[in-house]
């Protein structure tokens, strides 16, 4: 017997996730209130007053929870239903963009329509999750093919090729977090597990460049030792092998232990013979085990040991040897290793400042100097974060980092507990854009990544990014509040 | 529903990923907030006041190295609110010699987030600027008493000469647009309006530089960061040289002065322009210093136009000065030789067709009516070219080749000249006269007046003099340009590049001998000055808005020629009565640096005739000419449409392309 033709809206208020919804409330109202403390000058009159950010900001939350109510009352299977639709329209809308909008500072992507500013990339993540998870609930999906697997990826790329066109490079990788979903959803973890690796690789070499351990630029010890490491995690985790990763730890154990030996009674070893022995020592003796074993898994760690080394070496020579020294000095500047106090490295540093003279319990409501100076452009955008470390301190900020911990938890755990592929998929989506978008944000803000403007979903003040992340988790509520339905078929 | 509960467990994967994350930055923030005092700090010591120092712009020198434009220091009053204690508001007036009203009216601006976007109590905000050096020396004595406030030093320009303003421009604040194109620009900073100093203004404005200091809590400078190490010296602007001669440019604008119209005088050989004079001009030093928003708005309230540069945004009707190159065009296309004759009985005729000309000999050749400038020679000549089925099929497709040979002239689109604002003049195409009369239903009679610079045709007086220089150059020119050196390395490259017209430089010849005639014994007789053998060509232009326009185009001397130029004086009647007087007295002051004793009484009339008088100023119902100046002003009370209004000849034919 189905029960949603019974369904009302009594009825979806009763199954809604409340919880998810308390946590929203909570950070969109941190957020206005960490935007009137950025912005705050000694004439501001009133929090609420509507010439200011924050009372911009406090009706842009207003109609939030407007929409956010509506989204709940329509219909769940419609959303299913004109996922393609919506996703279509919003890519023409994209494109439409590229011509229409005006440039600002580069970028074409905002709709101006008289006071009012949009921006549909920030819309664009909605549609595209709502089509990625239509896709994956299509009877009979499976990403087992390749051919499926491209259809997956067109979808994810589309819009990205559109963001990128408006040269908005921030909002276009946000939609690379969708591979999350393509992960959580049967494709192999070993993409997402390399390209981790081949990022911190190249970070870590090139960070730590200048300073040399064993005759050889720390950097490149530093990944030797990482691959060391991970070849032994792979025999244990992946390859299941005990006996493989227990022999090559110990060996590994060893070498270090004697190297380290041998230094104190006087002989350096260089460290390019030491972990050339070590590790191609290793390898010898897995090509002969992996006779003995999972073949095919363990002949992948040993693939993997030899790719890495070759990784790093191209990654040193190419950098050192092909790049001509200004490309060399941006690089280093865009991955936060040299200190650019002039350009875009005086923003990160005034940004570590601010939050690192918040000390543990911050400096109190408005009274943070360093935010107000002006130093720190997009303040109440993209670096909102800084306020909230100088004026509640440690306490302040670990709170609203848990706080966002413990939503994309909750999302994840929605997810887990719908019986539509439709369902999981979405709510994967949505998770894996939070996930994003708060490592990347908060991430550049303490200086731990590149400077990428994106928000901070929730706080950053404007109406298209606390919109698009209202509609992308209030749809995302109204999935999960029909999910009891689901329990009878 | 199936579950696949092998996969379900990468929950455990993604959440433990975020929880990673979350524990690092965490860690990290613990670091930054509890660990590590050094941020705290430097936040104590308030970190870093970033300082920008302004290079000096560069400076404009003319063709023979005399200093036009130079920088002088100017000071600017600015104040951070939040820095500033009581203080006493009487003696803060008197020394600045202002009243309490306007000392409230200037807080009260400041303060309005309308009128000044980018305020903020914790920056630096514009008090008042361009203090006088008196004004200057009083309150910076006294500044020690008015702690918040103090003083930041700018550059103003300043000009040595009374003359050039329309070629020089000015300098302004930037707008919001300017600081929305450009990453260079701030607010507060300058940046080039008109002229050289906009078209040049990446070369003038140089690089600016910064200085990293430390300030203390009170907001006292306690040093440079870091030993000045991340200091970053400013580049000085680059010098530019012109290549006008800013003395024959101070005696055209005088021979000019109460006429309307434009004199542009061109070096053949490289394209530098030597003079360009629009009048009525003005006193370029009205737009700087404090003044220059009230000058700015009475320029342009003008009626009689004086921003709007003639000389090169004007698109005039050619007249006469067009025949050369009708002259051309027949003898490249084999519709003449020099020997053909045609007929003209005061004037060309044809069915119910009439086109009047004067008095003279008949039938004459191409060089005689050159000289005594015959319409119906002309008009007989773009007949049989037009109309020559035999050679060219229908008229449309002659008329197409014939505009691709006025195009290949430099006429029909901007020369490129490098000051903004350049008009592109009109070139009619067949399209354009098929939409006018219908396909297939005009021939040369419909267009006659084109063979002799009426018309549809329009041209600018930089468009008239490249004409004369491409004469005297035989069948080539440079682009001209008013630039010849920036930063001591030569000209922009595409002033480099040699444009030859389509027309054999053998016929070039027979019309430079018709231009000499012209001036030994034709409509040009006045300049004709001994030891320069001037050849020349006068133009009186018909307009439908009042007297004609009178046009002179010519260059000197006639082999090796040094100077080319077009004179061009609206509503003075016939060319021979000021564009030939005019322009001969340019050529002789430029090669001979001074006037004959026997021709300082045609001086001495030019500079004294008016020619305004009658004059009726008329509100074009032009909109913004293409390739508009485009201005944005700092009072915001001049639109860019309202100084390209041409005044007597409409330029909205522009939009009908050529091709």
């Amino acid at each position: 017997m189905l029960q949603y033709n019974n369904e009302n809206d009594n009825n979806v208020l009763r199954s809604v996730d409340w919880f998810t919804v308390f946590l929203y409330a909570i950070l969109v109202i941190a957020g206005a209130v960490s935007i009137y403390a950025a912005t705050y000058d000694f004439e501001n009159s009133s929090m609420f007053d509507l010439s200011e950010f924050s009372g911009k900001q406090f009706l842009w939350i207003g109609l939030s929870f407007l929409i956010g109510f509506s989204l709940l009352l329509i219909d769940r299977r419609l959303y299913e239903a004109y996922a393609y639709p919506i996703y279509g329209v919003m890519i023409l809308l994209l494109i439409l963009t590229v011509f229409i909008a005006p440039d600002i500072k580069g970028s074409r992507s905002w709709i101006v329509l008289g006071p009012v500013s949009l921006q549909p990339a920030e819309f664009a993540k909605t549609a595209t999750a709502l089509a990625l998870a239509r896709l994956f609930g299509t009877y009979g999906f499976s990403l087992k093919g390749w051919r499926n697997y491209a259809i997956a990826i067109a979808v994810i790329l589309l819009p990205v090729a559109c963001i990128l066109m408006e040269k908005e490079t921030g909002s276009a990788l946000v939609f690379m977090s969708l591979f999350f979903v393509l992960y959580r959803e049967g494709r192999s973890g070993f993409v997402l597990f390399a390209a981790l690796c081949a990022v911190v690789y190249v970070v870590v070499v090139l960070k730590f460049a200048a300073a040399t351990l064993m005759g050889i630029p720390l950097g490149m010890f530093i990944v030797f030792v990482l691959i060391m490491a991970l070849v032994v995690g792979m025999l244990l985790v992946y390859c299941r092998s005990l006996i493989l990763g227990r022999n090559v730890a110990i060996g590994y154990i060893a070498s270090a232990l004697l190297a380290v030996v041998l230094h104190f009674v006087g002989v350096d070893i260089n460290g390019y013979v030491f972990f050339f022995t070590v590790l191609g020592v290793s390898v010898v003796y897995l090509l002969i085990g992996m006779l003995h074993d999972d073949m095919k898994k363990v002949g992948m760690t040993i693939a993997f040991a030899c790719a890495s080394v070759v990784l790093m070496f191209l990654v040193n020579y190419g950098f050192n040897n092909i790049l001509q020294p200004h490309q060399q000095v941006r690089i280093k500047v865009t991955l936060g290793i040299e200190e650019d106090l002039r350009g875009a490295g005086y923003n990160v540093n005034q940004s570590k400042i601010a939050i690192g003279s918040g000390g543990v319990l911050g400096k109190g409501f408005l009274n943070g100097t360093q935010t107000k100076l002006k130093y720190v452009p997009e303040q109440h955008t993209d670096f909102i974060f800084c306020t909230i470390g100088e004026e509640e301190g440690f306490v302040g900020s670990a709170a609203v980092l848990l706080l966002f911990l413990v939503l994309i938890l909750r999302v994840i755990a929605i997810a887990e507990r719908q019986h539509t592929t439709f369902g999981r998929v979405y709510a994967y989506c949505v998770a894996s854009i939070l996930i994003f978008h708060l490592s990347i944000n908060i991430g550049m803000v303490i200086g731990l990544c590149p400077v990428i403007g994106i928000p901070l979903p929730f706080f950053s003040y404007g109406g298209s990014s606390l919109w698009g992340f209202t509609f992308l988790l209030f749809i995302l509520l109204r999935i999960d509040a029909s999910r009891k339905e689901y329990g009878v078929w | 529903m199936r579950k696949d509960y092998n996969l379900e467990k990468r929950k455990f994967v993604i959440g433990g990923f975020i929880v990673v994350i979350v524990v690092i930055y965490i860690v990290r923030l613990f670091n930054l907030q509890v660990m590590d005092s050094a941020y705290k700090e430097n936040a104590d010591s308030n970190a870093f006041l970033k300082k920008t120092i302004y290079p000096s712009r560069g400076l404009i020198y003319d063709r023979n190295d005399s200093l036009v434009v130079f920088n002088q220091p100017a000071y600017d009053l600015v104040m951070i609110p939040k820095d500033v204690q009581p203080f006493d508001t009487t003696d803060f007036c008197n020394t600045l010699q202002i009243s309490r009203e306007v000392f409230d009216k200037r807080m009260a601006d400041m303060k309005d987030r309308r009128k000044n976007i980018n305020y903020s109590a914790y920056t630096q905000q514009i008090f008042m600027n361009h203090l006088s050096a008196q004004d200057y020396g009083r309150i910076q004595e006294k500044l020690y008493r008015f702690p918040g406030f103090f003083i930041v030093q700018r550059i103003l320009r300043q000009y040595k000469y009374n003359a050039a303003a329309n070629i020089l421009g000015d300098i302004r604040e930037v707008n919001k647009r300017d600081i929305e194109n450009d990453e260079y620009y701030r607010p507060g900073d300058y940046t080039g309006d008109l002229g050289v100093e906009k078209s040049y203004e990446t070369y003038l404005r140089g690089v600016k530089g910064n200085e990293i200091l430390i300030r203390d809590a009170l907001g006292k400078i306690k040093g440079h960061y870091n030993d000045g190490a991340d200091d970053v010296a400013p580049v000085a602007g680059s010098d530019i040289r012109l290549s006008i001669d800013i003395n024959l440019q101070e005696y055209g604008e005088r021979l000019m002065q109460n006429k309307i119209g434009a004199i542009v005088a061109i070096e053949p050989s490289t394209g530098e322009i030597l003079a360009l004079v629009s009048s009525p001009s003005y006193d370029p030093s009205l737009l700087i210093g404090r003044e220059r928003g009230k000058n700015y708005r009475m320029l342009v309230n003008d009626k009689r136009k004086p921003l709007f540069d003639r000389a090169i945004m004007a698109a005039y009707p050619p007249g006469s000065t067009f025949k050369p190159t009708q002259g051309l065009i027949f003898m490249q296309e084999g519709i003449i030789t020099s020997a053909t004759t045609y007929p003209c009985h005061r004037g060309y005729t044809w069915g119910r067709l009439h086109v009047g000309c004067h008095g003279h000999g008949s039938p004459l050749p191409l060089k005689p009516a050159l000289q005594t400038s015959c319409n119906a020679y002309f008009c007989y000549g773009l007949k049989y070219m037009i109309d020559s089925k035999s050679r060219y099929g229908t008229p449309d497709k002659a008329f197409e080749v014939w505009k691709n040979h006025m195009v290949s002239m430099g006429y029909g689109y901007k020369l490129g000249v490098d000051l903004p604002g350049e008009s592109r003049g009109f070139i009619p195409n067949s399209q354009y006269y098929d939409k006018a009369y219908g396909k297939g239903h005009w021939s040369a009679n419909t267009i006659i007046s084109d063979a002799i610079g009426q018309g549809e045709i329009l041209a600018t007086p930089l468009q008239i003099a490249n004409l004369s220089a491409t004469i005297a150059n035989r069948g080539f020119f440079y682009t001209p340009h008013v630039v010849r050196s920036v930063a001591g390395k030569g000209p922009l490259k595409e002033f480099k590049q040699k444009r030859v017209t389509s027309i054999n430089s053998a016929y070039y010849n027979e019309i430079v001998e018709g231009m000499r005639m012209a001036v030994t014994g034709g409509t040009c007789r006045i300049a004709n000055i001994a030891g320069l053998d001037v050849c020349g060509k006068t133009g009186t232009a018909q307009n439908p808005h009042g007297r004609d326009h009178s046009v002179f185009m010519g260059f000197a001397p006639m082999n090796n020629p040094k100077i080319a130029v077009c004179v061009y004086v609206e509503n003075a009647g016939f060319g021979a009565t000021y564009g030939v007087p005019i322009g001969s007295l340019i050529i002789e002051k430029y090669l001979n640096g001074e006037i004959s004793a026997g021709r300082k009484g045609i001086e001495a009339r030019m500079m004294s005739a008016s020619t305004m008088g009658g004059v009726i100023v008329r509100k074009s119902a032009a909109k913004k000419t293409e390739g508009g100046t485009g201005a944005g002003t700092d009072g915001g009370a001049a639109s860019g449409a309202q100084r390209d209004l041409s005044t007597e000849i409409t330029t909205k034919k522009n939009d009908a392309t050529v091709q």
